[in-house]
């Protein structure tokens, strides 16, 4: 029971992980916490990229969930699969 | 006869002089304050190494540029952009930026650029191009450089982004690399991960009220 759980959540985790570092736009770059929002200013027509407080998920977040993932797959084979008793 | 053509000469001598007098006003060089209200200068910097690439802006802008649109080559100033204005999107590389290791904001607090000279210059209408030189100075290392530069002469268009105050503007766009081992950047170190090429763009205006 222990064992399917674990393997379970590992799932969960890294297919939520990668639907959400696709969903974000699939940074390969590392994780921001800031993301550039462009304005022009109309008379001098200069554009500056204004930093707005947004997280966005780079391969740094996808690895800490893999590895995450990974912990916890592993974690299911210390469990012994109960052999039924004859 | 003779009395009127001395009178129109003399009418035509004066018109003349003040024509002379107002072309000679208009050369009046004018200084711009790079201090933008609006927040809108920047220098962006952008690094394209093997395995990585790095991008951010710098909105720390300040400085004066004296800037006259009849003797474009005679323009002088300095602008600087404050190095703990730097902006990275991800907080560790920010902070590694600004560490003493690599800009060292806390001790070099500015990145300056003083103008020297300007050549190969051309106006057309309110644009003026040349290739600037000046002093460019970086984690208190100074070097000559040039680079292309362009002016924009925006006449009375002050108002426009501050109201109630009269003036023109003075937009200054360039685009130009540095390697930053020529500036003690841990030189030769990380290349594959921080390029040794750094491409600067400034986009700045100036305000000069009346």
């Amino acid at each position: 029971m222990r064992k399917s759980l674990l393997r379970a959540v590992a799932a969960i985790l890294i297919v939520a992980a990668a639907g959400m570092w696709l969903a974000a736009g699939a940074n390969r770059g590392w994780s921001k916490t800031t993301v550039p929002v462009k304005r022009t200013d109309e008379v001098t027509g200069i554009t500056v990229d204004d930093y707005q407080k947004r997280f966005v998920p780079g391969i740094d977040f996808l690895g800490a969930a893999l590895l995450g993932s990974g912990i916890l797959a592993g974690a299911s084979f210390l469990f012994r699969a109960k052999r039924p008793q004859t | 006869m003779t009395n009127h053509t001395t009178h129109m000469r003399t009418k035509g001598y004066l018109l003349l002089a003040l024509a002379c007098l107002s072309s000679a006003a208009l050369a009046v060089p004018e200084t711009f304050d790079f201090k933008d209200p609006k927040g809108v200068n920047n220098a962006t910097f952008k690094l394209d190494a093997p395995l990585e690439a790095l991008s951010g802006n710098a909105t720390g802008i300040s400085g004066t540029v004296t800037f006259d649109p009849v003797a474009p080559a005679a323009t002088t100033g300095k602008i600087v952009v404050a190095s703990s204005s730097m902006h990275v999107g991800n907080p560790m590389q920010q902070q590694h930026m600004l560490s003493d290791k690599w800009m060292d904001a806390a001790k070099f607090p500015d990145i300056a650029f003083e103008v020297k000279e300007l050549r190969n210059v051309k106006t057309t209408g309110e644009v003026t191009t040349a290739d600037i030189t000046g002093t460019f100075t970086l984690k208190g290392i100074s070097k000559e450089i040039t680079a292309p530069v362009k002016f924009t002469c925006l006449k009375d268009k002050l108002s426009q982004r501050v109201p109630n105050q009269k003036g023109d503007l003075l937009v200054i766009r360039s685009t130009f690399n540095i390697k930053r081992s020529d500036f003690g950047i841990m030189p030769g170190q990380m290349e594959e991960k921080v390029s040794d090429t750094i491409e600067l763009t400034l986009s700045i205006a100036g305000a000069s009220p009346q």
